[in-house]
């Protein structure tokens, strides 16, 4: 009996999700204690240093702080809209985790459409942006809203015809096919211009500097954001660094290898490492764009999807069509 | 016009408070503009906020007791201000300036000029977006401001120039210090070259955006920096040189499209001329005195009127000022340079994006306590 229920799929998901949300969380702070060390860093300062060792606990102090913040609801807000934007916020990225591919025995749940499901669920956090910018009764924050929805629908064709010619090589769309098919060559010496794609319309999905217009704080304040107080803002904010790590986990399963080592070689260390090793890296990379470059215009970012990325894109595809069949 | 008329008309266009409380309007500008989804139809700026009566602070006060409210006007490039108004009041009373006190103040007023431009240069890829050369220009402007401290005492506000010189001589340690950072500063240069000026994200933000031409320059009374990128080599320490400098080589740098990158590159140019002055300054410095003993406590210059102009960070600044006998002068006057360089944004801005607006506004580097003052 006992057994039977450990055993059971329902039991399994319950206790997926359960991790899913408390590694996402400290996964989150943890990356934003990184984020403001390495801004530190770049920028001729020690960042955090107080709190814990090298400012370790700083983020959970910030978030004790923000939890005990006064929740503010603008005058003509939209109230029910106004507080399920953070949570709308979060609950696709939770999504996300549950297909990741860890290791080969650290997946939740294995499912055949799981690049599907990732791509799906991400879209829903659009939704949420633009719940909050519209029912902040802001200017400032319905601009940024209306930003990042053009954005998102901008980018995200390219990112799904990047991903999409990653799925033609292997003829799946489960994410534990597409990492086993790397175990010699990673996708990203196969599709190296797949994977700039990916990687740039990624930044620009998760509204990361130098695309990070919607919330672009010297023209917009905050953006879709600037009405939200303690732990609103909070949520949102905790959303974006889970959403940075999400993009960054897929694009290593279906760039660079998964929790497969170099070529072949894993020298002993386990998979999961290598995945994490892998996904800590590309974030870094993403949080050193940030601190190095300048935002970009709204207009020229629309340019740059509709005319630069989404014809490259499509050729990809069709040149690995043409090859995929041949071979 | 037309047009834009026609989409006023509209209801799509709606207003939008740009300040006083807002990241990118440094300070208490407030710029009411009416948008039509991202693109400008009409830009206000209203000025007022940081009103103190500075002008009428001069009228009703002795001459010396006014010197410290001149640095407080421009706080950025407050020993230009300062400069100026001996300057002018040395004119009005006829007081000899001693050589070597002419020099310090031009090695003060130089550096003080840098560290404006530095300021400038590191909030205005704040306002692109671009947070990390903020730190790098502060850490800069620190040593700067670290030098003059040792001179004058202070750090943002100076007050360091008297009627007939300057409070304290300069040392071998301010001079050390100088050397040092204009050696400091040839590696920097490069740097932001390498990372800003030929960055491709900042290149498209700034070229062709928010032109100004020279006819618009002229009727709004653009100078300065904002003026040069015209292309139009107007400088007030070359066409009417004071002080001491017509006997420095430096270039008046320009532009040629008066977009925002070349105001940016004329800014950069600058600093970099400025340290070519500092460095001729500093060989040529004189021996003797540094501030003329015979200037009396209270001074009463006699009936008359004096205008004075000077180059600040921010471009053409002057002092009028009227004596009428007594020990405080019967009107001062001060022509700002911000207060033309905002205003163009009224004939700039429309037509343009909110994020141009960002990228005009830093790019004309409006200081607003000057405006109000």
């Amino acid at each position: 009996m006992s057994e039977g229920l450990l055993g059971s799929e329902l039991f399994r998901l319950i206790l997926g999700l359960v991790i899913v949300i408390a590694f996402s969380q400290l996964n989150a702070l943890f990356l934003v204690w990184l984020e403001r060390k390495v801004s530190g860093h770049i920028q001729l300062r020690p960042g955090p240093m107080e709190v814990g060792p090298h400012g370790l606990l700083q983020t959970i102090a910030d978030g004790v702080k923000l939890i005990g913040k006064e929740l503010i609801l603008p005058l003509k807000a939209d109230k029910k809209l106004f507080f399920l934007a953070p949570v709308l916020v979060f609950t696709p990225v939770l999504v996300g985790f549950l297909v990741l591919p860890f290791s080969p025995g650290l997946i939740i749940h294995d499912m055949n459409v799981g690049v599907l499901l990732v791509f799906a669920f991400s879209t829903i956090t659009v939704l949420a942006i633009l719940t909050g910018g519209w029912a902040s009764n802001n200017k400032y924050a319905l601009l940024g809203a209306v930003r990042s929805v053009a954005q998102n629908v901008a980018y995200e064709i390219p990112l799904l015809l990047a991903v999409l010619s990653v799925v033609l090589m292997v003829h799946s769309l489960s994410f534990s096919h597409i990492v086993e098919s790397q175990k010699t060559v990673w996708f990203i010496f196969l599709q190296p211009l797949a994977g700039l794609i990916y990687l740039i319309a990624a930044t620009a999905e998760t509204n990361r500097a130098p695309f990070d217009i919607p919330e672009a704080e010297s023209e917009l304040v905050a953006g879709f954001h600037t009405e939200y107080s303690g732990m609103g803002f909070g949520l949102f904010f905790l959303a974006e660094y889970t959403n940075m790590f999400l993009v960054c986990a897929v694009a290593t399963s279906l760039f660079f290898g998964g929790w497969n080592g170099l070529f072949g070689f894993s020298f002993g260390i386990p998979g999961v490492f290598w995945f994490l090793l892998k996904t800590y890296l590309l974030i870094f990379v993403i949080m050193w764009v940030r601190w190095t470059f300048p935002r970009v215009r709204f207009d020229q970012l629309m340019n740059f999807s509709w005319k630069v990325l989404i014809p490259l894109s499509i050729v990809n595809l069709l040149i690995t069509a043409v090859v995929v069949k041949i071979i | 016009m037309d047009e834009l008329e026609k989409i006023e008309a509209d209801d799509r266009v709606y207003s939008l408070n740009l300040g006083p409380q807002h990241p990118s309007t440094h300070g208490v500008l407030r710029i009411l503009l009416d948008l039509d989804g991202e693109y400008i139809v009409k830009c206000d700026p209203v000025i007022g906020y940081g009103h103190r009566g500075h002008e009428k602070m001069g009228e009703n006060r002795q001459y010396k007791q006014f010197l410290p409210n001149t640095s407080r006007m421009d706080y950025l490039s407050g020993l230009l201000y300062n400069h100026g108004f001996v300057l002018a009041v040395e004119k009005l009373a006829g007081i000899k300036v001693p050589e070597r006190a002419k020099y310090i103040r031009v090695i003060a007023s130089e550096l003080n000029r840098i560290s404006s431009h530095l300021l400038w240069f590191g909030t205005y890829l704040l306002d692109i977006g671009g947070i990390t050369p903020f730190l790098y220009a502060f850490d800069d402007r620190e040593h700067i401001l670290d030098t003059l401290d040792t001179i004058t005492g202070s750090r943002l506000t100076y007050s360091y120039c008297r009627f007939g010189g300057v409070t304290r001589d300069i040392d071998s340690k301010f001079i050390d210090m100088t050397r040092a950072f204009l050696k400091r500063m040839e590696s920097r240069w490069a740097d932001y070259e390498a990372l800003v000026s030929k960055n491709v994200i900042f290149i498209h933000r700034t070229r062709d955006v928010g032109v100004i031409d020279v006819n618009l320059a002229r009727q709004y009374g653009v100078t300065g920096p904002n003026l040069r990128a015209c292309g139009v080599a107007f400088d007030v320490r070359r066409s009417e040189p004071y002080e001491v400098y017509d006997r420095f080589d430096f270039e008046i740098p320009t532009g040629t499209r008066g977009d925002a990158l070349d105001r940016y590159d004329v800014r950069f140019r600058e600093m970099q001329q400025s340290c070519r002055i500092i460095e001729q300054a500093l060989e040529q410095l004189p021996e003797g005195e540094f501030l003329t003993p015979k200037v009396p406590q209270k001074l009463s210059p006699p009936k008359g009127e004096v205008y004075t102009a000077f180059e600040s960070a921010r471009g053409l600044t002057a002092y009028y000022l009227v004596s009428d006998g007594s020990p405080a002068p019967y009107r001062c006057h001060i022509r700002v340079p911000s207060f033309g360089n905002l205003n163009v944004l009224n004939d700039v801005l429309p037509g343009t994006m909110v994020a141009d607006a960002i990228a005009i506004l830093g790019s004309i580097d409006v200081v607003i306590p000057e405006i109000d003052r």
